[in-house]
């Protein structure tokens, strides 16, 4: 078991790449998580959905899957203030477990429903976009991967800033842990729910614009990326958007280091050893999560 | 300004205001008293909307907010500081008191915040700790803070001097006649009835879910009927 240190190297930042989309993903679900308190079981079926938009928008306009980011962004981000202001949360009856079962409901009427549209048939883009690399020294490093990074480092920057400096943002944070309080300032717990599930959508198209280059799309497809993105998000502490940042790099690094060293089908094998092992001992997660 | 006539409210089939009139004029301090469990802190969420009532009527500044919304009831400028403080615990002091003025006040907000430090110099001390690592008593200023942010009409402060040590309950009332002779317009909800008596104009006494007696502070003060009951006198 000998590798080049610049094998080594190439695999690393790889997996960092790779990593930074998963955290973009588990940045929805932690945010969601953190301030609804619920695991939303349609993320899956919501980057699905993404994926085959970029898909669909990128076959049929001849469009860049990156100049599909700002618009699709837009529109799962009002799309997802609709579903949870008007269907998952009047459907919930403000009861937690009923928004799990409204959520997981969801999920399998996308699935279904995408099924019904594109069968169950694997579908990419068109184009050269996996064979482009970039060299860095001695490493090759995918441009569809190197861009994802920029892209996603972009995006939880702007998260941060509209968390730490908005009202909108203290909002949210704000209505994670003191609903009643919030709402005797005025804050209409609603409507906060709705941004912070819009914001979680958004998240994902993103994602999924940046994952499509690279990737492919069928309508089981989210289901993989949310049970990595969960590993993530339970590691990262849940409800913890550092966490999920963190999370989602070091997650990118095993998977992609696991590979070269065990071989591609075992490369996730080490993220759900880390999953359990994580649940085990710092149930909590591994990043600074606070209890 | 805030006049509630008939109020009936509670929790499922539980009637907890039974019928309750009071009203509130501008500039002065009501004290609402009454037992653990009579119904004040019900009375506070109906106000404030986060309870709906089930019949009855509140007027506020000539409005009818009965059935207005929390945030609506906010931006009309009838504040609420809760019981139990409710402050933001992961947020800063300074995030705290900013969202204060969420709803109302927003244009004011910087000069509105060094008024509030001005107020309560030991929570300038703490802009940046987070809300819930402060004391009880700081966590109170924070609470009231917050609510005088959104440039209130009328503040209701429900049981502000609870957990404090007497010396910081004496600085509560002196700090609530001040916002008061500042022009504020007070409701306060409290159980510590000899010291509530001496600062608020008019009094009433919640028993049963409604207003059991009513009137100026002072005659209130001289009940003896009062003076048995709550005062062991
Ligand atoms: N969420 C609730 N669900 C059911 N019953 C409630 C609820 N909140 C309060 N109650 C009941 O309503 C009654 C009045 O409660 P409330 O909190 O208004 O009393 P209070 O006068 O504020 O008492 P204290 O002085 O102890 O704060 C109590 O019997 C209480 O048990
Ligand atoms: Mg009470």
């Amino acid at each position: 078991m000998n590798y080049p240190p610049a094998i080594i190297a190439e695999a690393m930042v790889n997996g960092l790449l790779t990593g930074s989309v998963y955290a973009l993903v588990a940045l929805g679900l932690t945010l969601v998580y953190g301030v609804l308190h619920i695991i939303n079981f349609a993320h899956g079926a919501l980057l699905t959905c993404a994926m085959f938009a970029v898909w669909a928008l990128v076959t049929f306009t001849g469009i860049s899957p990156y100049a599909a980011i700002l618009p699709l962004a837009l529109a799962f981000f009002a799309g997802g203030y609709v579903l949870q202001r008007y269907l998952i949360g009047p459907a919930s009856h403000g009861d937690d477990s009923n928004i799990l079962l409204v959520t997981l409901g969801l999920s399998i009427a996308i699935e279904n429903a995408l099924l019904a549209a594109f069968h169950a048939d694997t579908r990419n883009l068109e184009g050269d976009f996996g064979f482009q690399v970039i060299e860095l020294g001695p490493m090759l490093i995918s441009r569809p991967k190197l861009i994802g990074f920029a892209a996603a480092v972009a995006v939880a920057g702007l998260l941060w800033l509209l968390l730490a400096r908005t009202d909108t943002g203290r909002a949210i944070r704000a209505v994670a842990k003191e609903k009643l309080g919030a709402r005797l300032m005025g804050i209409e717990v609603g409507h906060i729910y709705g941004v912070t599930f819009g914001i979680g959508c958004a998240c994902l198209a993103v994602a999924a614009c940046l994952l499509m280059p690279s990737f492919y799309v069928n309508p089981r497809v989210g289901n993989a990326f949310v049970l990595v993105a969960f590993t993530i998000v339970v590691l990262g502490g849940m409800g913890s958007v550092a966490g999920a940042l963190l999370g989602g790099l070091f997650i990118g690094m095993v998977e992609s280091l696991g590979g070269l060293l065990l071989g591609d089908s075992l490369g996730q094998l080490g993220i759900f050893v880390i999953f359990i092992l994580v649940l085990l001992f710092r149930p909590t997660g591994l990043f600074g999560a606070r209890a | 300004m805030l006049d509630v006539s008939g109020l009936r409210a509670g929790y499922g089939g539980v009637e907890v205001l039974r019928g309750l009139d009071l009203s509130v004029a501008e500039g002065e301090i009501l004290a609402v008293l009454g037992a653990n469990g009579v119904g004040k802190t019900t009375l506070n969420k109906v106000l404030s909307g986060v309870l709906p009532a089930s019949s009855g009527e509140i007027r506020f500044c000539g409005e009818t907010i009965t059935r207005a919304s929390a945030a609506h009831i906010v931006a009309a400028g009838l504040i609420q500081v809760p019981e139990g403080r409710k402050i933001f615990p992961d947020l800063s002091v300074r995030e705290n008191l900013i969202l204060g003025s969420y709803r109302r006040g927003k244009p004011d907000r910087a000069r509105n915040l060094e008024h509030v430090l001005d107020v309560f110099p030991r929570l300038r001390e703490r802009l940046a700790q987070m809300g819930g690592t402060l004391s009880g008593g700081e966590q109170q200023m924070l609470a009231i803070g917050r609510g005088m942010m959104a440039e209130p009409k009328l503040l209701i402060l429900d049981e502000p001097s609870l957990g404090l040590s007497p010396l910081l309950v004496e600085e509560m009332y002196a700090l609530i006649r001040r916002l008061n002779t500042e022009g504020l317009s007070i409701m306060l909800v409290e159980q510590n009835v000899v010291q509530s008596l001496e600062i608020a104009a008019r009094a009433m006494i919640l028993e049963n879910g409604a207003c059991a007696l009513s009137g100026p502070a002072s005659d209130l003060a001289a009940n003896p009927e009062l003076k048995r009951a709550y005062l062991g006198m």
